[in-house]
């Protein structure tokens, strides 16, 4: 399996899943999700939008050329039955389904897909799909207004399609999520389309009340035999986790994603503990260290930092054990990840031994830029200020929003800082971002360069074998855990609680809330209707 | 009547171009670029280039001309972020911010008034008393706990109502968020309407009119509530205001399609024409109100007029 998963089930959301496997689908029915992450969605046009929290209604609505298979842990084809790869690795070949209908009953063709990938590309609207189909040959030329059309795009008939990539890597994981869904070409281009959205989801948009909920019903000609099971699906707006709560306990949902604080609370509950199912997902949470800053160039001072703190401590009593601790930068379910790797062990004396050897016997001050994120944000900078303090390390708390944080780690502007950053699904991806050929406002926020580390990642680029890859790839995991760009504080639990009655909820290591709704289903002590 | 509302519409436009003014320097000097809203993928070409196509790189007095010229003729811009008009996503949301800042201002006046009133006439009764701790607990109690006090006593504990959701607009959807928004703005009106009516109880044409044999209940219908309106109408014409601020907790509780729930979501994606339109159509419809306020303290009290 080329993606291993480490999922780990709690309780009975165990035997809830087992149970599902055994008992066959029901027909009808409503899914009621919920949409935690904001009091909105952003669009109905999923292209302009990259928030997990639409990912979670386009999921029913739309599909792109791939999907991802929890299961599997890795990307598979959904909008084509077979590819062939030629051209040293570099030309796929698709050969499309000729049975997906778009919701307004068209069927999709090859000429939907070259439509949809050449909008993400219009650089004047800035799709953040673009960093995805960017892979394809000539998407660049368009994105700069150079080009009308994806040159390495060709449409060989209505349901083959051949794609040339600028690099040899699997397009799986660059066209598996929403931002690259396949629009009807025809009606995508009206100004309607934004109010009333048409894709070749499971489900067909029914209303939208903003800031409230989206509706969907079942769409009969799904390409799926006998799927989706349920009639209706309503995804509701609910950002407030009390509020989640008391609507989950009172059984007006079937989904909600818990937080540190109701985790505990619903593990110590007898009637919620077995509601709820969890999963280590593709996010690592860091510190990183800007190297422009004298002390953060050197290794060891990086190393007496990951020495310095008592990440365990921290992950039980402030996170509440809703972490995996995090060894390099590759999360547990990376095919990369080394299991035999160890974390750096809280060691205060072994840090002071490096920062002396470093040059800095007394410490230095350095100012740490942090949202408020209870995760990965201000609470967690003020639990580790005193560890680091003991071994002469001072830091200066300096407070962001979020979203003016992304735009610190991106330009570099920091000393420190503490994130939450993608590390997956694809490993490849995810270390090539301390490559030093990724740009900093790309994903190499710290800046990092390795010639070695170059080495590995390029040579894990060029391996056919993918036992070849994986072992180039834990090799250059490791030599990051050995320079220590970051300190390794944990990889994200998902955790979420599903209503007994909901069934075929799938472990999701790239977003817990993303499911393919279509196996999803509500047996009879449903209280929808 | 005609002239004193020409008037005070006068007196509006430079308030309005002072919040104009106000709202588009202070996010002038937000930092962060428009690509950042849009996509985590920043590509200094396509910035630049959306920067030219929407006038970013003009010089600041030619944007706020630009921006100004662009507001009379009602258009807020282009999102950021869903690359909508901000009129066309104000306008939906609109509506059930209005339902639910009318039902709680309803909901406030007719509890909150008469709450008053009774007090003012028994005062240092129980009555009297139990009704300033009502007022003073509306009044201390934060939203955001109410909101889930009434949450689990109604929905969860004795299953009356939804706990959260707009549903079809209805009322059963509504009551618990007006509730919820409506019990300060009743505490307060509660305080004022005692204050007032125990100082035009004591007033000299009160004591006067009962001097002159008018029965108590005249008294109090004609001298009393007649004065003691303007203070009230005051206080109501400030709390509509307050409650369109207030409405963006209890909008994001309850899942209540506002645009309250548009406002924060806009600023913490950074959405700099969402913002600015949400906040200019919140100060517009606040001032609306005020001069509603204006227009009746007008025919309550005519001598308002001539001043």
């Amino acid at each position: 399996m080329m993606f291993r998963m480490f999922a780990i089930v709690a309780g009975l959301g165990l035997a809830l899943a087992a149970t599902a496997e055994a008992q066959t689908p029901r027909k009808g029915g409503t899914i009621r999700m919920t949409a935690p992450y904001g009091s909105s969605f952003t669009s109905l046009d999923i292209h302009t939008t990259q928030r997990a929290q639409d990912e979670i209604y386009a999921k029913a609505l739309h599909r792109s050329l791939y999907i991802w298979n929890s299961a599997e842990g890795k990307p598979v084809l959904e909008l084509a039955k077979e590819v062939t790869v030629s051209g040293g690795g570099l030309v796929h070949t698709f050969k499309l389904r000729d049975d997906a209908y778009f919701h307004n009953g068209r069927k999709m063709t090859a000429d939907d897909i070259i439509w949809s990938y050449n909008r993400i590309m219009d650089g004047t609207k800035a799709y953040p799909g673009a960093r995805f189909v960017r892979v394809i040959e000539g998407a660049a030329a368009v994105e700069k207004g150079q080009a009308k059309e994806i040159s390495g795009l060709k449409k060989i008939d209505d349901f083959t399609l051949e794609m040339k990539l600028t690099e040899k890597v699997d397009p799986g994981f660059y066209f598996f999520t929403a931002l690259t869904s396949i629009y009807p070409a025809d009606e995508g281009a009206k100004e309607s389309f934004i109010q009333k959205p048409i894709g070749l989801g499971p489900f067909k948009f029914v209303e939208h009340v903003p800031g409230s909920r989206i509706v969907l019903e079942r769409w009969d000609r799904f390409y799926k035999p006998g799927k989706p099971y349920a009639d209706k699906i309503i995804v509701s707006i609910m950002g407030e986790a009390a509020a989640r709560d008391v609507a989950f306990r009172n059984k007006e949902i079937d989904t909600s994603v818990l937080g540190p604080a109701q985790y505990v609370a619903y593990q110590a509950d007898a009637d919620l503990k077995g509601t709820i199912v969890e999963v280590a997902e593709v996010f690592t949470r860091y510190m990183g260290m800007n190297p422009a800053f004298k002390p953060f160039a050197d290794k060891r001072v990086r190393q007496a930092i990951n020495y310095a703190i008592d990440t365990d401590l921290i992950i039980s009593k402030l996170v509440k054990g809703k972490a995996y601790r995090a060894t390099s930068w590759l999360p547990l379910t990376a095919p990369a990840y080394d299991k035999a790797m160890k974390p750096y062990a809280y060691d205060p004396a072994k840090a002071k031994q490096l920062l002396t050897e470093a040059g800095y016997p007394s410490g230095f001050e350095f100012e740490w830029t942090t949202s408020q994120n209870e995760s990965w944000g201000l609470p967690i900078v003020s639990a580790v200020i005193p560890m680091l303090d003991k071994v002469g390390i001072k830091a200066k708390v300096k407070q962001v929003e979020t979203a003016v944080l992304a735009e610190v780690v991106r330009s570099g502007d920091y000393q420190a800082f503490i994130y939450s950053q993608a590390s997956g699904p694809d490993p490849q991806a995810a270390l090539k971002c301390f490559h030093s050929s990724t740009p900093q406002p790309a994903c190499n926020y710290t800046n990092f360069k390795n010639a070695d580390f170059d080495k590995l990642v390029d040579e894990a680029g060029q391996a056919d074998d993918p036992a070849k890859r994986v072992q180039l790839l834990q090799k250059a995991n490791a030599l990051l855990y050995e320079e220590a760009p970051v300190w390794f504080f944990n990889y994200n639990k998902a955790v979420m609680a599903v209503q007994p009655w909901l069934k075929g909820i799938q472990l999701n290591a790239t977003e817990l809330t993303h499911q393919n709704v279509e196996d999803l289903w509500v047996d009879e002590t449903s209280p929808a209707k | 009547m005609l002239s004193f509302l020409i008037r005070r519409l006068l007196q509006t436009i430079p308030t309005v171009l002072a919040v104009v003014l106000l709202v588009f320097v202070l996010f002038s000097v937000v930092p962060g670029s428009i690509v950042s809203s849009m996509s985590d993928d920043s590509d200094p070409q396509v910035e630049l280039r959306l920067k030219k196509q929407r006038g970013l790189d003009d010089p600041v007095y030619v944007r706020f001309g630009s921006y100004v010229a662009k507001l009379a003729t009602g258009d807020f811009g282009t999102s950021f972020r869903t690359r909508e008009p901000v009129t066309a996503m104000i306008a939906k949301r609109a509506w059930p911010t209005l339902q639910l800042i009318f039902a709680a201002m309803a909901f406030a006046i007719v509890i909150g008034v008469p709450l008053g009133f009774i007090a003012a006439l028994q005062p240092g009764s129980i009555v009297d008393t139990l009704a300033m701790v009502v007022a003073v607990s509306g009044l201390s109690i934060a939203k955001f706990w109410l909101g889930l006090v009434l949450m689990y006593l109604f929905a969860l504990k004795l299953g009356w109502l939804p706990s959260f959701g707009y549903g079809d607009g209805g009322l059963k959807y509504l009551l618990l968020p007006a509730v919820t928004l409506g019990v300060s703005p009743m505490a307060l009106l509660a305080r004022t309407t005692r204050a007032a009516v125990l100082e035009i109880m004591t007033a000299d044409f009160v004591r006067t009119a009962r001097s002159k044999g008018m029965s108590e209940t005249r008294v109090v219908k004609w001298h009393v509530m007649r004065n003691a309106l303007v203070l009230i109408l005051t206080t109501m014409g400030l709390q509509f205001g307050a409650l369109m601020g207030q409405a963006v907790v209890v909008e994001k509780l309850f899942s209540w399609p506002g645009i309250g729930s548009l406002l924060v979501d806009s600023v913490l994606q950074r959405d700099i024409p969402a913002v600015q339109g949400s906040i200019l159509v919140v100060v517009l419809a606040f001032l609306a109100i005020n001069l509603l306020i204006d227009v009746l303290y007008g025919v309550i009290d005519p001598r308002i007029r001539y001043a």
